[in-house]
């Protein structure tokens, strides 16, 4: 690792200053994808800024029809909230299949939210519940939010200070693991709203990160049943393609991973 | 360089080091606790976890100043004097280690996997609880028996202490 300022951020703004004083800072969440990227020399912040501490982004709270997580969030505290459970089970489940119990009890869900990894498993869930994501400066739609890999609509100092999902009638998250890292080799989130309408999306397979299947989300809200997607197939020709698998491969995994998700919802 | 202090195994410690300084580095060399190991130095092996306020985590994937503050325990603080964590004593008695190399990392997470499951590991959860712990000789079978060992008697230690 290169040398680096270490800062830790007792607020939101005094986070903000911080970073605005930096040459070229980063900021810290649970470090868990950062740290080992500073580590091979891949990234080398001049400032790190650690939000790990700041109080007002921790916390679960249900609003209005709608589960507010901070974004200091660990995955573990996410996977073993009771209210997460009972509101959104399917993502209690997803943050519970988050890397390793140590990863877990580290990372949060703004961090992954923000780094936008092709193969995480959070934005999955924030596309296909809708979420809002807040920050220090504005409320970003999930829609507007996931620009590509490893992209966000997020601005240079701008922070993330909490996820709101609207609570779905049923969800649930299916992934594949690559066997070794336990990345998604394609996971996908289905959501079904009481208003019938359904929204489902797919992570880990995309060649821009996140996407959703509007074949699938017609298919489900005129017959919720995982025959109704078994025959709706992504185009491989927008899928990644590395030594884990083929672009064909992660097409055909993606359709089976809509059937065990609805089956499980 | 900076001042980071922190409290280890009961005792408070504190060193200049840099802010860069991993916190398993700074256990190791600052703090002369050499039990936690740097295994892959990828994240991926566990053979550094150690307690951070009562979690496991990776040392090798924390910045000690991340840790400035906590409360940390290392393998080297799970034993009452002489007597062995249960923990330890039934890797010791199931043969839970060959070359011991994974072993510090293996009985942390396993003290915290007991402390989150209480009586209700089996053997499939303590599979997939160990996900994040690599053992070279790949002599789980015994981890896992040792596991589920020691999660079994402190179950009963806790039961006849109610």
């Amino acid at each position: 690792m290169y040398e680096t300022n270490y800062h830790r951020a007792g607020s939101v703004s005094e986070a903000a200053s911080l970073m605005a004083k930096a040459d070229d800072g980063k900021f810290l969440a649970g470090g868990q994808t950062l740290i080992p990227t500073m580590k091979q020399r891949l990234a080398a912040p001049s400032d790190l800024i650690d939000l790990g501490q700041i109080a007002e982004l921790q916390g679960i709270t249900e609003a209005g029809g709608s589960l507010r997580i901070g974004a200091g969030t660990k995955h573990a505290d996410v996977a073993g909230s009771a209210l997460v459970q009972r509101l959104i089970p399917g993502l209690a489940k997803l943050a519970g299949g988050i890397g390793d119990p140590h990863v877990r009890h580290m990372g949060t869900i703004g961090g992954s939210v923000a780094n936008n990894d092709p193969a995480a498993d959070y934005p999955s869930a924030v596309m296909a519940l809708g979420a809002t994501v807040h920050t220090s400066s504005r409320d970003i739609a999930a829609e507007d939010y996931f620009t590509g890999m490893f992209d966000t609509a997020l601005e240079e100092n701008e922070i993330i200070t909490a996820i709101s999902f609207p609570v779905p009638e049923k969800s649930a998250y299916a992934k594949y693991p690559n066997p070794a890292s336990r990345y998604a080799m394609a996971g996908v989130f289905v959501a079904r709203f009481k208003d019938g309408s359904v929204r489902v999306a797919a992570t880990g397979a995309g060649q821009n990160g996140v996407f959703r299947i509007p074949a699938m989300e017609a298919a489900l809200s005129a017959n919720w049943s995982a025959d109704a997607v078994a025959s709706i197939n992504v185009q491989a020709d927008d899928m990644l393609s590395d030594i884990h698998g083929s672009a064909d491969y992660r097409a055909n995994l993606v359709t089976v991973m809509a059937k065990r998700a609805v089956a499980a919802a | 360089m900076a001042k980071v202090s922190m409290t280890v195994n009961g005792k408070k410690v504190s060193a200049d080091v840099e802010d860069r300084t991993l916190l398993v580095h700074y256990l190791r060399e600052a703090q002369g606790l050499t039990g936690t190991h740097v295994g892959c130095d990828t994240s991926q092996c566990g053979a550094c976890v150690v307690h951070v306020n009562g979690k496991a985590v990776k040392s090798c994937t924390m910045l000690a100043a991340q840790a400035g503050g906590a409360t940390v325990t290392t393998i080297e603080g799970l034993a009452n004097g002489a007597d062995l964590h249960p923990v330890q004593a039934a890797f010791r008695e199931h043969h839970g280690l060959q070359c011991g190399f994974c072993t510090p990392g293996m009985i942390m997470a396993a003290v915290d996997m007991i402390e989150r499951h209480g009586a209700n590991l089996d053997e499939a959860t303590i599979r997939h609880e160990l996900e994040g712990n690599i053992c070279r000789c790949t002599g789980y079978h015994n981890i896992v028996k040792a596991i589920k060992a020691a999660a079994d008697q402190m179950a009963s230690m806790r039961t006849a202490a109610e």
